[in-house]
């Protein structure tokens, strides 16, 4: 019983990482039907980033600011210079993120070389806390994980619901002619869209530096696991990120518990399940 | 463009007396396999307008059945004569496709690349960990070509004429193909699926069908890619070799079956002689730059940029 629990709890650490790394991915596709895939290099860039600039200043929370603020730039750029030109064109779109993606994965083999990071964490999340009723150790870090993750869900949420902006972005989701025609600058709103989940994205690399560690190979990971929670929990809903990160962390740990060999094998079982289901994911809105 | 095709298989059939070893092995036959596994994908997105990530896994599980039932230094399998492994990898990978479009016939467009994608790393991880059918990581080694009657098949001209007649065989199936009323019924649903339902016709067959047959052009290309390669592991069904076949295909244009072997050796050129222009490590860069370049620039492809400059020359001549 114990034993469940624990991986309970290691799926649920590794739900929040799912959901942290997915939210700025279903942002972008959620209003502007761009299917990023330069989402893993954007990610892994944040971490290398934030790699450096913790290991320069010592300062985590700079780090992670400085990893999400380069990858909210370079995402940005990407969306007001090659992306926004095809808007529309979804293919074209998917097919051109794909070879930003190769592009910068390669350059940053080339400046970071093939070596495993890992960003230092502060003192203060260093140790370790015991669970009560459970009485097992349990590491900070993945508590503090799960506090971001709540965090960084509440903050997306609020943004959507009751900003402005929050309020542009859903109409844009549901007529993108309107919002124009009602005189928003649609190219401006992507760019800013862009550039927050290209924020979240980043920071989202630099946690996973700290709690996992990073390498080359671990964009495409990354890029994997939020394609899955997307599609398993519908594109474009935050809520559907976290109930299908939720699903794929537990799944994943589970099964690497219970039946260590195929561990994937669970998700993938999940996602054709959902899509047999429900093709536009368990929170999804329908797309006719 | 018949008439192109045929002049083309002369001149490629005649190859062989001036090139090199090293030229049928490493660039033309490389390329013609390639191309067979771009040409599966490309009718995919030319009929039925969807784009998939998965033909690399159906032309894997292909490779992968060759080297169960062949000679392999795994120790995993049973050898069976080369006919039965061949008809069984056909079979297999056809199945399989069947498999990825029953798992994808609801989606189109972005949909369809997320999803099939999703199939395809499944799949690289389930090979990673399954050791009892796919030896896990390091996969199956020492696989070689058959010999018919005395012939061996992995010698480089006679490997280089079995690759060209597959190619051939691979563009006349897919010409036929598309042309029959199974074909037809596919290119409907790429146009309009609502009325195609509407005159009586399920899609979902339909659909079926189209991965079904991709399936079983990617199992050619899978099974002359294992001879070729002598190996199949878990880092061919990967998605490097998965992104490289999007890439040749886009390179050389989605229109007509001929662009994905115009992509195909495009992209092995590129990646055998870019060593000496730039740095070996460096080929991810500017192969990903040429692909940036086609979708902004040209997204038809080599074979789009072809059609412009034919029709340019002809605008000028009849002037």
């Amino acid at each position: 019983m114990k034993f469940f629990f624990i991986v309970f709890f290691n799926g649920l650490t590794l739900a929040a990482l799912y959901f942290i790394a997915a939210c700025g991915f279903t942002l972008i596709f959620g209003l502007m039907r761009t299917v990023n895939m330069a989402h893993g290099a954007l990610l892994l860039l944040g971490a290398y980033v934030g790699y450096e600039v913790v290991e320069i200043t010592g300062l985590w929370t700079v780090g992670i600011i400085a990893g999400g603020l380069t990858s909210a730039i370079v995402g940005a750029a990407i969306q007001a210079y090659i992306l926004g030109r095809y808007q529309g064109d979804e293919l074209r779109q998917t097919l051109i993120t794909i070879a930003i993606s190769i592009i910068m994965a390669d350059l940053m083999l080339w400046a970071w070389g093939g070596l495993t990071y890992q960003i230092s964490l502060p003192e203060m999340l260093l140790g370790g806390v015991r669970l009560p009723i459970l009485n097992v150790g349990y590491s900070s870090v993945r508590l503090t994980l799960m506090a971001m993750a709540a965090v960084t869900g509440i903050l997306l949420w609020l943004l959507i619901a009751k900003t402005k902006l929050g309020i542009i972005i859903r109409a844009g989701v549901d007529d993108r002619e309107m919002l124009q025609a009602l005189g928003f600058e649609t190219k401006k709103i992507f760019v800013i869209v862009f550039a927050i989940g290209g924020m979240l994205t980043g920071m989202a690399g630099v946690i996973t530096g700290s709690a996992l560690s990073i390498a080359p190979g671990t964009d495409m990971q990354f890029l994997l696991s939020s394609l899955v929670v997307v599609i398993v929990g519908g594109m474009g809903s935050i809520g559907g990120a976290a109930l299908g990160a939720l699903l794929i962390g537990m799944a994943e740990q589970y099964g690497l518990a219970y039946a260590p060999t195929y561990g994937v094998v669970f998700t993938f079982v999940i996602m054709i399940a959902v899509l047999a289901i429900r093709p536009q994911g368990l929170l999804g809105r329908s797309e006719k | 463009m018949n008439r192109f095709i045929i002049l083309l298989l002369i001149i490629c059939s005649v190859l062989p007396v001036f090139a090199a070893d090293f030229w049928l092995t490493q660039i033309l036959s490389r390329s013609i396999i390639l191309g067979v596994m771009a040409l599966s994908l490309t009718f995919l997105t030319a009929y039925l307008g969807v784009v998939s990530f998965a033909q690399v896994t159906l032309a894997g599980i292909a490779g992968y059945t060759i080297a169960y039932f062949s000679a392999n230094t795994a120790g995993i399998g049973a050898e069976l004569p080369w006919v039965f492994a061949v008809l069984l990898a056909l079979f297999f990978s056809t199945i399989a496709g069947a498999l990825v479009g029953l798992i994808a016939r609801q989606s189109v467009g972005i949909y369809s690349i997320m999803i099939t994608l999703a199939i395809s790393m499944a799949f690289f991880y389930f090979t990673r960990q399954n050791y009892s059918v796919f030896n896990g990581w390091t996969g199956f080694s020492g696989i070689s070509a058959p010999s018919v009657m005395g012939l061996d098949l992995g010698a480089p001209v006679v490997f280089y004429y079995v690759c060209l007649f597959t190619g051939a065989l691979a563009t006349l199936f897919v010409v036929k193909f598309s042309s029959s009323p199974l074909g037809l019924s596919i290119q409907g649903v790429r146009d309009a699926a609502r009325r195609v339902r509407a005159i009586g016709i399920p899609t979902s067959p339909v659909i079926v069908s189209a991965y079904a047959f991709s399936g079983l052009i990617a199992g050619m290309a899978g099974i002359l890619n294992v001879w070729h390669q002598e190996r199949v592991s878990s880092f061919s069904v990967g998605l490097g070799p998965t992104i490289d076949v999007l890439i040749i295909s886009v390179i050389g244009g989605m229109r007509h079956p001929l662009g994905a072997f115009i992509g195909a050796i495009t992209y092995v050129m590129i990646d055998t002689f870019a060593i000496d222009l730039i740095s070996r490590d460096r080929f991810n860069t500017v192969i990903g730059l040429v692909l940036l370049l086609i979708v902004i620039a040209a997204p038809e492809g080599i074979l789009g940029i072809l059609k412009s400059v034919k029709e340019r020359i002809k605008k000028i001549v009849l002037n």
